[in-house]
């Protein structure tokens, strides 16, 4: 056996692919297959349409909900809750992360209890809060403050104690009262870590929504999902899902930009230190 | 007892203080806030009457069965994706697309396409479950050494050698975290699957049947017995995954 031909044997057959193809030109070729054999599927009726209705359908369903209007109050109402949620529960979060990382004290009281309520997930407490507040608004509000409440505590929580303790030291020998070393060392110094907590927080939130609005809910994404199932309008399911994908893919991109817009709040060790 | 220890019961017992006082006290409906002696009451009656094993048998069954078909496909197709630049280039976008669908929202299509029996819910635990396993194996074959690479193909492996005795070994700490992951997905997907498909037997379809009857008392041994599973599997899981993780080869 040559060298050549002993690379050529380890080497990972090239699939035909002509080389010059570019990445989205790729990536394409899977959807479009795909919704050409549901296209065919649609035209020859090899499947009823109420188990998968004609691609047609499905963008007929979707222009006829964004003109009348539904598509716009669903999607509203959903962002709307979440919004509400997360702020309530990210505020909180934040709270009890920076009390806790502060004062070894109130983490010792605290900590464990929080353990506790966070290890049943967002979905086991729905039914709970149904019982004690009912289905209306103020359970979604809820549901959706948890789901965002935990992973902000304990991402501010590993932010402000993962603050080198230099920085402390250096506030110490400038005589800071406890508000300066808050505001000039700690926040800033924790920024990255906290915003990957709310950028966390919100992914949760937006599942915690189509969670609460699956189960209790007469308007929103999730209520078009149950909707849609219920009357076997499989389009209107689709529609549906298409934009709980998109609204959580936008939310996370718009986190993901702040955060990147944020970074250069952190304090880097060594010659960037002045920057802060 | 240390100090931190006594100092971390003082919040739940207050708490627990409080509830048993308002319920006594009958500031409450007890339908919503049952005295704690009835929760436990509830308890041993579910335990020994009601067939509460067989409850939590039925979700462990479920969640396992998932589990196990989808981190196997998981690992699996992460493989294919790691090693094949032609089969990521293919598929990899597109299932970044799909996995952006909230992982709920994929219940109502599961059931009309695969009824609301067992399979469905199976079906459902399945796709949770397979996510991040196939994230994290097509991660971890990325990241073998490329000397190691270099070496094998010197050694002249066959594929499958390099298959066998390069890439997984070396992708095995980032396959663990991803079956780590996994395993708590599939444990919530169960929940999910039991609480949105058919009621049948499972401690999600005993949560929702506490509600639907109002009886807090039996939410509240659901929501227990949920958190505890989760707890234990999590713990399993992460003894596993430290056990795994010192065998990385340079």
């Amino acid at each position: 056996m040559t060298a050549a031909n002993v690379i050529a044997a380890a080497n990972w057959p090239r699939l035909g692919l002509p080389r010059g193809v570019s990445d989205a030109g790729v990536a394409l070729l899977v959807p479009l297959t795909l919704l050409g054999i549901w296209a065919a599927s649609a035209c020859f009726a090899w499947l009823p349409p109420q188990i998968l209705p004609a691609p047609s359908e499905v963008w007929a369903a979707f222009l006829d909900m964004a003109q009348n209007g539904d598509l716009s109050r669903h999607v509203g109402i959903s962002l709307l809750r979440v919004v509400e949620g997360f702020a309530a529960g990210s505020l909180a979060g934040l709270l009890l992360g920076l009390a806790m990382g502060l004062s070894p004290t109130v983490e010792d009281y605290v900590k464990p209890l929080f353990t506790g309520f966070a290890q049943v997930p967002t979905l086991g407490w729905i039914p709970f809060l149904m019982l004690l507040v009912g289905i209306g608004e103020p359970l979604k509000i809820l549901v959706i403050a948890k789901a965002a409440f935990v992973p902000v505590t304990l991402n501010t929580l590993a932010g402000v104690r993962g603050v080198p303790s230099m920085y402390a030291e250096v506030g110490a020998i400038f005589r800071f009262t406890r508000w300066q070393v808050l505001r000039k060392i700690v926040l800033p110094a924790s920024v990255p870590p906290i915003f990957a907590g709310l950028r966390y927080g919100l992914t949760h939130a937006w599942l915690a929504l189509v969670a609460v609005e699956l189960l209790a809910s007469s308007e929103g994404l999730g209520y078009l999902l149950v909707w849609g199932r219920q009357m076997f309008w499989l389009d209107t399911v689709m529609v549906a899902m298409v934009l709980i994908g998109l609204v959580g893919f936008v939310l996370d991109r718009i986190t993901a930009e702040l955060e990147k817009r944020l970074q250069h709040w952190r304090i880097a060790d060594g010659g960037e230190g002045q920057r802060a | 007892m240390t100090r931190r220890a006594v100092r971390g019961a003082v919040l739940p017992l207050l708490l627990l203080a409080v509830w048993e006082i308002v319920s006594k006290a009958g500031w409450a409906d007890p339908r919503i806030l049952p005295p704690l002696e009835q929760v436990a009451r509830t308890a041993w009656h579910q335990a020994t009457e009601e067939g509460l094993a067989y409850h939590l048998a039925a979700s462990l069954f479920r969640d396992m069965a998932g589990f196990l078909i989808g981190a196997t496909l998981g690992i699996a197709a992460g493989t294919a994706l790691g090693l094949s630049r032609t089969a990521d280039r293919l598929f990899t976008p597109s299932f970044n697309g799909l996995r952006q669908i909230a992982i709920l929202a994929w219940i109502p299509l599961i059931s009309i396409w695969f009824g609301v029996g067992e399979a469905a819910k199976i079906a459902f635990i399945t796709a949770a479950a397979f996510v991040p396993v196939v994230l994290n194996t097509q991660e971890g074959i990325r990241s073998a050494s490329t000397q190691l690479i270099e070496v094998a193909r010197a050694l002249t492996f066959t594929r499958w050698q390099m298959i066998a005795r390069l890439y997984l070994p070396s992708a095995l700490p980032s396959i663990a975290t991803g079956v780590h992951l996994s395993l708590i997905y599939a444990w919530v997907a169960s929940v999910g699957a039991e609480y949105f498909m058919t009621v049948g037997p499972g401690i999600g379809g005993l949560i929702i049947a506490g509600r639907e009857r109002f009886q807090m008392d039996l939410v509240i041994l659901g929501i227990l017995i949920l958190g505890l599973v989760g707890f234990l599997i999590n713990f399993g899981a992460s003894a596993v995954e430290t056990l795994l993780s010192p065998g990385r080869p340079a």
